[in-house]
């Protein structure tokens, strides 16, 4: 082989092995979801969405499940993202950027890689032993709310920095105090990427299991929680409960993969809100 | 002719240890058009963001010298920033108007500062008048800033300093962006701004500065000003020969 050759032959078989890592990813991905859809398609019924489980969860719905991770993801989300949204205007717009802020970004980003289930002994221990809030829906919420933060930060730190710096002076030229820049300004430019960033975290706050395991749920619920302090079912944690610990789980296969089904169209359905609302805000996008 | 507004006293003004000004001195008058000019990166925007203390925000950034304005130095700790900002305005090299409507964006600065809401909608029309936007958007108030042309978009940053009714009114190369059209304008505009208030305008633009100014000050490269008199002075007939041969165009 002369060097053109040899040249020709290296592109070709870079592309073929980028090509073939984009489509093993799609595939893999195509694959799980007609696994899961052509196994649990059979379970959806309006009784299967609506109805409380029966017979230890052998028959009946997933009703309270679907509530309780619809409650579970509305509260993670009303206590991380104010949290995120603060710490984030802390970080970007307030902080001598130093080797102190330095180092909170980097304890910030290893919270992101702690592993989940250890999440959920700190909240066990934290939020439902030593503050008393028990197993509830609270301390579930605040247990994802935590998990999610890191993420939350990020995103409302990158959606900060996206913000021109002659908004920032052209506020500032006028008279108008830090504060005022910030929330008149510079956070209503950036609230459609701050929100965009939250429902991506709600969708990953819908999907744990570890983080509720002993902070939030509960086996089976006869009624719907009436308060923020009562234990929840919730849909992975009802897949888990079902796979695992119940005594019927061969019987239950098609109910599992219904249940896992419905979660997956649940957490597509937030992340495609997510990503409608980032490219309806590129469309608008003229700074 | 006109009583002096700023004093600046051995101006020093650094980046961290970079120094970019040294020892600048100049007696700005009073309603007059004042031109700085000199070669890219000598420091007359630092030299603008000192007068009304947007350095501030730079990490990094310091000045050391006086600014005498009615009669105090305005670069001293217990000067009240947000009330000198009030009247010391900018506008900016590149348009910067708030991504929300014409009439939020001139608004934006008396609502800040607490002006009652029945008198907003007669400063808003007064203050588009006076920076001549008022006719090409009197029916589009509601539209964002942001749809307007470049042009109209750096006189709507004039509208929006000149409604919390500044006295001076720093200008940082405020044309750059614009095409001839859009440049004759606001020319015309800075020229009858004089009347009412101080302007202080940074331009790379020879013919813009000998236009519109009546005195011009030279920054060189090195932070020194070096020549600040009449502008018809330092156009025909400059002092410095290094003067002469920037203006000429031989550098620079
Ligand atoms: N934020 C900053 N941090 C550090 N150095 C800076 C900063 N801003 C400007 N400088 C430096 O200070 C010097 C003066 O900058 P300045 O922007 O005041 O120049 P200028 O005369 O306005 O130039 P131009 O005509 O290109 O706008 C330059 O050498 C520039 O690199
Ligand atoms: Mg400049």
């Amino acid at each position: 082989m002369n060097r053109v050759q040899r040249r020709r032959f290296a592109q070709a078989t870079a592309f073929a092995l980028l090509a073939f890592a984009t489509f093993l990813i799609l595939a893999i991905m195509v694959g799980i979801i007609s696994f899961v859809a052509s196994q649990g398609i059979g379970a959806i019924s309006w009784e299967f969405l609506t109805a409380f489980p029966r017979s230890g969860m052998t028959e009946g719905g997933i009703f309270p499940a679907i509530v309780g991770t619809f409650y579970l993801a509305m509260g993670t989300t009303l206590i991380s993202l104010p949290l995120g949204v603060f710490a984030a205007i802390y970080l970007v717009e307030y902080s001598y950027q130093g080797r102190l802020i330095r180092l909170i970004r980097i304890g910030i980003n290893n919270l992101a890689g702690v592993p989940s289930i250890v999440f959920g002994l700190f909240g066990l221990a934290l939020f439902v032993r030593h503050l008393g809030l028990g197993v509830s829906l609270l301390s579930g919420s605040l247990t994802l709310a935590f998990f999610v933060l890191p993420l939350v930060i990020r995103a409302s730190e990158e959606a900060l920095l996206a913000v021109p710096q002659g908004f920032r002076e052209g506020a500032l030229a006028l008279g108008a105090t830090k504060w005022q820049s910030v929330y008149t300004v510079v956070l209503p430019t950036a609230v459609p990427a701050i929100l965009t960033g939250g429902i991506l975290a709600l969708g990953i706050a819908a999907g744990q299991t570890a983080p509720i395991i002993f902070t939030a749920a509960a086996f089976f619920t006869p009624r719907l929680p009436d308060s923020i302090f009562s234990p929840i079912m919730a849909l992975p944690f009802h897949i888990y409960v079902m796979a695992s610990e119940s005594a019927h789980f061969a019987v239950t296969r098609h109910l599992q993969f219904g249940t896992a089904l419905v979660l997956l169209a649940i957490v597509f359905g937030i992340n495609i809100t997510a990503i409608i609302i980032r490219s309806q805000m590129r469309k608008r996008r003229r700074w | 002719m006109s009583a002096t507004m700023l004093t600046v006293k051995e101006l020093n003004f650094y980046y961290s240890k970079t120094q970019v000004l040294r020892d600048v001195n100049i007696e700005i008058p009073g309603n007059e058009v004042t031109a700085i000019i000199g070669p890219s990166g000598c420091g007359k925007s630092s030299f603008l963001k000192a007068l009304n203390r947007l350095y501030e925000i730079i990490p990094g950034a310091r000045v050391t010298g006086e600014i005498i304005y009615n009669g105090g130095n305005l670069l001293s700790r217990d000067v009240d920033v947000v009330g000198l900002r009030k009247e010391i305005g900018m506008v900016f090299q590149r348009p910067n108007p708030f991504p929300k409507s014409i009439y939020a964006n001139v608004a934006y600065g008396p609502r800040l500062h607490g002006v009652k809401r029945k008198e907003l909608d007669r400063i808003v029309e007064e203050s588009l008048r006076k920076a001549g936007l008022w006719d090409e958007v009197k029916d589009k108030l509601n539209k964002s800033g942001l749809d307007l042309s470049g042009g109209e978009q750096q006189r709507l940053c004039i509208a929006r300093c000149l409604a919390v009714e500044p006295k001076i009114i720093l200008m940082d190369e405020p044309c750059s962006a614009l095409d001839p059209i859009a440049t004759a304008k606001i020319e015309d505009l800075i020229y009858n701004l004089k009347q009412d208030y101080t302007v202080i305008i940074v331009t790379h633009n020879m013919q813009q500065a000998a236009r519109v100014s009546d005195k011009t000050a030279v920054f060189l490269t090195g932070g020194k000003m070096v020549e600040y008199g009449e502008t018809v002075k330092i156009f025909e007939n400059p002092e410095n020969k290094i003067v002469e041969d920037y203006i000429t165009g031989k550098f620079g």
